[in-house]
This record gives C-alpha cells, sequence and structure tokens, in this order.
C-alpha cells in the first residue's frame, strides 16, 4: 500500500459526491420509470437484467467496503476452475 | 505533467488527438494490436495493418513529439478464427523485430471460447521464444472475472512466463487483486460505460496503492477519450494526491514495465529522467 494515496476523510468525500451521488441515483430511477411506462413492461420485469440491477440496488444497502466489487461480481458469469487449460509447446 | 498512454489505438484516431495529447503533456504511447469493427478476411490485411503500426504511425505521432511503441498480434475476437491466427502468428516474426515493437499483445480472451485459449497459448509459446513483454486484454463486462480468471490460470500453467514481464489490462475493482497478487502489471481503463472512470480507478488505487499499476485511455473508433489519462491526473489532485504519486501511476510505471523490451528506446522527452 502506498501511503502518499490514502482516501480522503469521509466528511469531505460526502460533501465532495453527495450531489453527484443524488444525480445518478435519480438516472437509475428514471430508467426503472421508463422501463416501467413502455410497452410489454410485463415481460421485461421477468428479465434478468431487472433482477440483477435489483440484487445490485440491495448490495448498495448494505456496509461492505467493497460494494463495487460486489456489484461487479454480481455481473459476471460464473468461473469453473476444472476448465481445460491449453498445453504451452515447449 | 510528462505522461504516458500506455494503451490507445492512435489508427482509428485523427491527427488533431496527438496535437491534443501533446499539450496536455503526453511524451509516449503504445498502441496494441486489435479489432478493426470488422473480421478480416486474411492474413495480408494484417500484414497492413502491422506495417502501419511499425512505420506510419510512428512518424505521425513524431510530429507531436510523441514516441510511438507498438504491440503484435491477433486480437481475441478474430482468434475465435483458428486457421487465421495461426498465419497471423506465422508472420509477427517478420514484424517484431521492429525498433518500436515492445513485446506481443494485446492477446486474450473476448467471449473465453476454447478457440480462444488455445490462440492465447499459441501467442505465448511465440513470445517464450525470444522473450517478449506480453500485454493481455481481458473480456468485457460479465466475462471479464471469468475470462480474467482462465488468464491467469494459463500465465500460470505456463513455466516460462515471467510475471514481470506482463501486463494484464481492463482491469476492474473485481480483477485488479488477480492480477497483483500474482505478481503482475496491470492496466486501469479509462473508458465511457463499458469499463472505469477516472474517479473509480482513483478508488482503486487508493486501495490496492501504486505499484505494478497504470492507467489507459485505450482510445479507439468507440465513444473514447484519448485525453483520459490527463482526467485521471486532475482526480488524483483534486482529492490531494501528491505529485510524485501521480507520475508515478501515468509516468514512471509504464516506463519501467517497457523498459524491459529489448527494443525500448528512450524517448527524446525522457532523457533526464532517472532509471
Amino acid at each position: 500500500m502506498d501511503p502518499r494515496v490514502k482516501a480522503v476523510a469521509a466528511p469531505k468525500v460526502l460533501e465532495q459526491s453527495f450531489l453527484e451521488a443524488r444525480s445518478k441515483l435519480l438516472d437509475i430511477a428514471a430508467i426503472l420509470d421508463r422501463i416501467t411506462r413502455g410497452d410489454a413492461a410485463d415481460v421485461v420485469h421477468q428479465d434478468v437484467k431487472i433482477s440483477r440491477i435489483i440484487e445490485a440496488l440491495k448490495i448498495l444497502q448494505g456496509s461492505s467496503a467493497h460494494k463495487a466489487e460486489q456489484i461487479q461480481k454480481l455481473f459476471s458469469l460464473p468461473y469453473d476452475a476444472n476448465w481445460e487449460i491449453p498445453t504451452p509447446r515447449y | 505533467m510528462q505522461y504516458i498512454d500506455p494503451h490507445i489505438h492512435m489508427i482509428s484516431r485523427v491527427t488533431d488527438d496527438y496535437h491534443r495529447m501533446a499539450q496536455c503533456g503526453c511524451v509516449a504511447i503504445s498502441e496494441p494490436a486489435f479489432w478493426a469493427g470488422f473480421d478480416r478476411g486474411s492474413a495480408e490485411g494484417f500484414r497492413d495493418y502491422f506495417h502501419h503500426l511499425v512505420e506510419v504511425e510512428p512518424k505521425r505521432a513524431a510530429l507531436f513529439g510523441i514516441r510511438h511503441f507498438s504491440w503484435l498480434c491477433i486480437n481475441a475476437k478474430e482468434a475465435e478464427n483458428v486457421s487465421l491466427s495461426r498465419d497471423v502468428i506465422a508472420m509477427i516474426p517478420e514484424f517484431l523485430q521492429r525498433p518500436n515493437v515492445l513485446g506481443i499483445g494485446e492477446i486474450g480472451l473476448n467471449k473465453n471460447t476454447k478457440n480462444e485459449a488455445t490462440i492465447f497459448q499459441e501467442h505465448m509459446d511465440l513470445a517464450a521464444k525470444t522473450d517478449e513483454l506480453i500485454l493481455i486484454h481481458t473480456p468485457h463486462l460479465e466475462d471479464k472475472y471469468k475470462g480474467t480468471r482462465m488468464i491467469v490460470d494459463m500465465l500460470k500453467n505456463d513455466t516460462r512466463v515471467k510475471p514481470h514481464r506482463v501486463c494484464i489490462d481492463h482491469v476492474e475493482e473485481h480483477t485488479v487483486k488477480l492480477a497483483l497478487d500474482n505478481g503482475f502489471w496491470c492496466g486501469m481503463t479509462l473508458y465511457p460505460t463499458t469499463k472505469c472512470t477516472p474517479a473509480r480507478a482513483v478508488d482503486i488505487i487508493e486501495m490496492v496503492g501504486t505499484e505494478k499499476i497504470m492507467a489507459n485511455s485505450a482510445g479507439d473508433w468507440g465513444k473514447s477519450d484519448p485525453l483520459a489519462v490527463p482526467e485521471l491526473i486532475l482526480e488524483m489532485r483534486r482529492r490531494g494526491h501528491p505529485e510524485t504519486a501521480i507520475q508515478k501511476v501515468v509516468f514512471e510505471n509504464p516506463l519501467e514495465f517497457f523498459r524491459q523490451s529489448a527494443r525500448w528506446q528512450e524517448p527524446f522527452a525522457l532523457l533526464n529522467f532517472s532509471k
């Protein structure tokens, strides 16, 4: 870890980022509203992408300090450790 | 502040971008071979592309005092065509000893298929012959975590691979430690919507430190920003991070990685920088 690049004090981050966070939350809310207003909304609401978004919003409510990483993994395909690794040609 | 953009596809950018990058302090770039936006019909199409990378772009960059370096390969997307890929890999040694070529890249995975993995390994076989530096593309979006794990599996399975001579690119919050904890260099790509924002990249730096990590724009024919690295510089300054730490990420780290290439040439503007 590089002590020169420690995180900014939490109150300052909140002060600097509050309006940005508010704006992005409104964007998400508006996207969900747009989906609800559109034709065939009932079909779209069965789409796994919607449930992923809802799951991501639940992550935001938690106390983890790694929410971005958790959301990245939520939107990731599973990894199979037993996949067939190609053989190097020495 | 002088900076290096270690991953940008200038073939798809206008000359004005070179001008603006130079105005913002860019002194060197490296351009990995990538997908042109369409699948090429033959290996000869790659011959012309490699010629462009080793001959044309260095001259265009030099007009603005920027040193241009490149990486050669067939990209992961076209690697699905194994026959074409093998023809291209067979051609690469014709260009590999050109003075601005840093190594093999950006090889990697796209949709994490068996064919892509086969060609990834065959690129590593080529790189091993002359101990080339390797630059690795990791997949986009939902494929990234799985693909990065598979790439690390292949790298660790090949005993010829020296982690300090490999850079795993396009890392994000969920993959950065896969690269660093295994001894590889890593790159964060500042790209709209599908990759990192400058703010998230600085968050990652605050969490993992400044060792073996760099930042790039990956500017290409998509909506992207060739001045993304200066945006990262501004974000680090806005948070009060010292100039020495910023310089390490945007200048010293790519320089240290590139200097391992046998063909590395010290850019004119960097001559006074201590080794």
